[in-house]
């Protein structure tokens, strides 16, 4: 009974990656149909985006076992990367203002 | 037996503190290492954004054929590798050493065709006049956004081939354990889940229409 117990939870977790598996090359594969669309360049970029972030969640969550962890792990995991990366978000208004010539908001000088 | 003689005679179950989160030391490490690691992607990643989206004459070379093709192609063997090592890792823990040692020789032969197909587009690249600080389709800072990028990528892809090599043989000889792979494995996986950022962001939004 135990081995039978064992056997079906080891079966059904192995069903769980190869069907991860199978989801993140979909995913994978829906970033290149995405990047041939004929959307504007900003749209494509927060699709793509987006997908790779669902690719990195499920990949964190099934292949990681972050989703078998204790939650505390996860959200440790989720809060230190997250604040960093959020952190890291200051320079958007530079580098706008580089390719619109000045800072956004500001009022345009005469030189541009 | 006061607390005071417990001390002094060393540690006991009731005193020492339970790991972090339940997990053993030596993962709770590696989540450590891969926060740190994310976030130095990240920080690369979004100093490309920075500077692809402050550029105006940003280059976007990339045939379909063969260089997203070749994208493709690693993408499918980087993510079949996450999965072989899984099955690795699986193995070790049903005490199976023989296949958890041939997974994991698998996944290492995926990221070794992984990084020759990678070094074959670098190598293409080059060959077009590609370089560090010029390129022959606009501003310079293209060539070393990618090759530090994708080059970063790389050498975290060769350092895990290393590292499943070595630990596969000493969990195959009885020195490593089971969690020593699946420790291993959140390495891999982490290097797997980069290389979906860099997809789309290095290879996707720079296709030539």
């Amino acid at each position: 009974m135990e081995t039978r117990t064992s056997n079906a939870h080891a079966a059904e977790s192995m069903g769980k990656y190869f069907v991860t598996y199978v989801v993140i090359l979909a995913l994978a594969g829906l970033n290149f149909v995405i990047a041939y669309s004929h959307a504007d360049r900003r749209t494509i970029f927060v699709s793509m985006l987006m997908v790779a972030l669902i690719e990195a969640v499920l990949g964190l969550l099934f292949f990681m076992h972050l989703a078998s962890e204790k939650r505390g792990l996860l959200w440790f995991v989720i809060i230190f990367t997250g604040a960093v990366i959020f952190g890291m978000q200051y320079g958007w208004t530079d580098s706008t203002r580089m390719e619109v010539g000045h800072a956004p908001y500001s009022q345009a000088t005469e030189a541009h | 037996m006061s607390q005071a003689d417990l001390t002094m005679q060393g540690h006991s179950a009731g005193l020492m503190e339970q790991p972090a989160f339940s997990v053993p030391a030596k993962k709770m490490a590696m989540w450590l290492f891969i926060i740190a690691d994310a976030c130095t992607f990240a920080a690369c990643l979004v100093a490309y954004g920075f500077l692809r989206n402050g550029t105006p004459n940003w280059p976007t070379p990339f045939k379909f054929s063969p260089t997203i093709i070749n994208a493709m192609a690693m993408t499918f063997v980087l993510v079949s590798s996450s999965l072989t090592m899984l099955l690795g890792v699986r193995a070790a823990q049903a005490g199976d050493k023989t296949r958890a040692f041939r997974w994991t020789m698998i996944t290492a032969a995926a990221g070794a065709i992984f990084a020759i197909l990678h070094i074959r587009e670098w190598l293409a690249m080059i060959d077009e006049g590609v370089t560090l600080f010029h390129n022959p389709w606009g501003t310079g800072l293209f060539g070393g956004a990618f090759f530090s990028v994708t080059g970063l990528h790389l050498m975290h892809v060769v350092g895990g081939v290393i590292a499943l090599i070595a630990v596969g043989i000493r969990y195959r000889g009885g020195r490593y354990k089971a969690d020593d792979l699946e420790v291993l494995g959140l390495y891999w996986h982490f290097v797997d889940l980069v290389w979906m950022f860099v997809v789309p962001l290095i290879y996707l939004l720079n296709v030539a229409q």
